[in-house]
């Protein structure tokens, strides 16, 4: 009964009108820019896969490129809410340098004497003061900016100088390494990696996860008479979001652990190596998994959220926000402490990837991350601006990295294609806008 | 009439606010009762609207008083006004473009689930019965705002105002980017927002929007108050004499922006 409500309220904005693509655009309620966006992916992937000679779309390089994104696009979710605020944060890479570096020192040469080598407290100890410290740091550069009306730019430009110079003198330039055995887990790598059980676990528990999301809003709908997508629209986005998921797992487990580790690993467990070899999977990196989890809770948190609300509506119309009762100086800091924490949450993926804290960490960071945010369509004029998209934006520019080494293009080239091909996709992204308009 | 026997809802005396070396409102002192709708008259650059940013909280006040049924409030950011059902809708309209007509009524004041996240569902619905009854034909509830047409983004900016039960609504030009049909709904509006003992604010550089719904005038140039009058005991003539020469008319009171005879 109130299925019928739904369908025949006149309200309804699915008008069912237009060409059959544009009936199952409006019926599923896909954005069409992050479509176009998910296709440029694919077609940069698939061009790479020729030009490289099949090395491409295969299940180690999928793997690496997974574990390489992980770090950029943790910080470009934060990097999201700051432009939509129409403020900018230059000093991201310096800060990332600056906190692995004392997260470092604090799990290498600190904890280890209080609580001795491998005690499985450091991990987290460590963590937690990286985080502490960067929110601090990301609060006092938001204090500045919204307390003191400094520019954005011209903090987070100060930022960048200072932190490098941090984390340089932090240590001398010292290089600190090794780091803690649990900590290192977060980079990646055959012990970092989740194994095939558990991937599998993780992909019924999302595919769970995506059926129940989608029913929740379709009972939502109706408990206020709303029109509802049509039931084949649903099927649609649910068989999406489960090929993803399980697509994903298929590729990361098809990818084995190198052939020594898995022999030592063998010996080590007293597992007899078979005729040709121990394939063990690595499953999903951990580093990745926290890249999920991050897209997943910022995504909750811009969308669903009063904080993600006034953000958006502050880089909508800063005034009318001011005068709607927010408090648009408090959420600025908010916002520059999240980036922080979210910066911190990328040093130790960063430097646990590297098994080092050295104070180059992170240099030209914070470009990567704007472009990936910018490439994602988060508009620089503020207001707009996805989570997801500014993940994919990471992807996008790592997949632009990695297929470029494996094509053996020279570095220098690199950088030029990367520079291009970022003024050419927001240029795309300029038309798409006006045409939308 | 009972204006002797009630409080005022809100008393504004002797306010004064100066932006680097101009008095952009000098001494004013203006007040309004329940189910009152007073028009705040005067030339762009008069001060009225400096004035009534003070009251909604936009603009703090170098010096002066203000008083909410007779008891001293405190006013430092538009939150405190709200606190005291002061409800603005600005001329510039003061919506965030980029998010849609619900977002814009509830914004600042969200309506939340036990959880404590956005219930997105619940604040279209009730936004779905406000514009019904403001603008029946308002149908765009899932576009950004600044898709609307200047009409559309009126009803939304009322819309926001009244949802709230204001006790004091606080208009300024409401009826600047409207056409005739819409002006006319503002009116009937404001007739009904009175009746149900809301007091208003209306401010406007033209005469013509504000006399026949205004029960008192008040004028402003210069930034100081020219007088005050009942609708009743004035002409628009004498209205106009007052805002354009400063000239106080028999049946006003005059106020210290007054010219001297």
């Amino acid at each position: 009964m109130a299925e019928e409500n739904a369908i025949s309220n006149s309200n309804s904005p699915t008008l069912v009108v237009g060409t059959p693509i544009r009936r199952f655009m409006s019926a599923t309620e896909l954005d069409t820019r992050l479509l176009g966006m998910v296709g440029a992916l694919a077609l940069i992937w698939i061009g790479f896969h020729f030009l490289s000679g099949g090395l491409f779309l295969t299940p180690r390089n999928l793997w690496n490129l997974s574990v390489q994104t992980a770090s950029v696009s943790i910080m470009a979710t934060g990097m999201v809410l700051v432009i939509v605020t129409r403020n900018i944060d230059l000093s991201v890479g310096s800060m990332l340098g600056f906190i692995a570096m004392l997260m470092g020192v604090m799990q290498a040469e600190i904890l280890p004497g209080m609580l001795g080598f491998g005690h499985p407290a450091i991990w987290m100890l460590t963590l937690a003061y990286g985080l502490i410290l960067g929110i601090l740091i990301g609060g006092m550069q938001g204090v500045i900016i919204a307390y003191l009306k400094v520019p954005a730019f011209i903090v987070t430009l100060g930022g960048m100088l200072v932190w490098r110079g941090a984390a340089w003198w932090a240590t001398s330039g010292r290089t600190v390494a090794p780091l803690d055995v649990n900590f290192r887990l977060l980079g990646g790598g055959p012990g970092g990696a989740v194994g095939y059980t558990i991937s599998w676990l993780l992909a019924g528990v999302a595919c769970i996860a995506i059926a129940v999301y989608l029913l929740y809003s379709r009972r939502q709908r109706r408990r206020f008479n709303f029109p509802q997508r049509p039931v084949w629209a649903e099927a649609i986005l649910a068989a999406l979001g489960f090929g993803v998921v399980i697509g994903a797992v298929l590729v990361f487990n098809a990818y084995p652990w190198p052939v020594r580790i898995a022999e030592t690993y063998a010996q080590a467990n007293g597992i007899p190596v078979p005729e040709g070899g121990l394939f063990i999977s690595h499953g999903i990196a951990i580093p990745v998994l926290v890249a999920i989890a991050v897209g997943v809770i910022m995504t909750f948190v811009a969308t669903r959220t009063r904080f993600g609300r006034y953000v958006f509506a502050m880089g909508g119309n800063p005034e009318a926000a001011e005068l709607a009762g927010i408090n648009t100086r408090w959420v600025t800091v908010k916002i520059f402490m999240l980036m922080g924490a979210l910066v911190a949450i990328a040093a130790s993926i960063s430097s646990a990837r590297l098994n080092a804290s050295t104070n180059a960490m992170g240099t030209l960071d914070e470009l990567f991350v704007i472009a990936a945010a910018v490439i994602g369509g988060t508009s620089l004029s503020g207001g707009v601006g996805t989570i997801v998209g500014a993940m994919i934006g990471a992807l996008v520019m790592q997949s632009l990295q990695s297929g470029m080494v494996l094509m053996g293009l020279d570095s220098p080239l690199q950088s030029i294609v990367v520079g291009i091909v970022l003024v050419f996709a927001v240029w795309l992204d300029t038309l798409y806008r006006n045409r939308a308009q | 009439m009972n204006q002797q026997i009630t409080t005022p809802l809100v008393e504004l005396e002797d306010i004064s606010i100066a932006f680097g070396g101009i008095r952009a409102v000098d001494g004013a002192s203006i007040d309004l009762y329940p189910g009152e709708v007073v028009g705040l008259l005067g030339h762009n650059g008069a001060g009225k609207s400096t004035l009534i940013k003070i009251l909604s909280g936009a603009y703090k006040r170098d010096s002066g008083e203000i008083r909410i049924d007779g008891q001293d409030a405190t006013i430092n950011n538009p939150r405190d006004a709200k606190a005291y059902g002061i409800e603005t809708i600005y001329q510039t309209l003061a919506v965030a473009d980029n998010v849609d007509a619900a977002a814009n009524l509830f914004l600042g004041r969200e309506l939340t689930t036990a959880l404590g996240t956005l219930d997105d569902v619940a604040m279209e619905a009730k936004a779905r019965e406000v514009m019904g009854r403001l603008n029946p034909n308002f149908r765009r509830f899932k576009e950004p705002v600044k898709a609307l047409s200047g009409g559309q983004r009126q009803s939304v900016a009322i819309a926001r105002a009244i949802l709230f039960n204001a006790r004091i609504l606080i208009m300024d030009e409401p009826t600047a980017a409207l056409g005739p049909q819409e002006t006319a709904q503002v009116g009937d509006l404001i007739k009904q927002l009175k009746s149900e003992g809301i007091g208003i604010f209306l401010i406007s550089h033209d005469i013509h929007d504000v006399f026949d719904l205004a029960d008192r005038v008040c004028v402003m140039k210069n930034g100081q108050v020219v007088g005050t009058a009942k609708t009743s005991d004035v002409t628009k003539d004498e209205v106009l004499g007052m805002i354009i020469m400063g000239k106080c008319p028999p049946g006003a009171t005059p106020g210290p922006g007054a010219m001297r005879i």
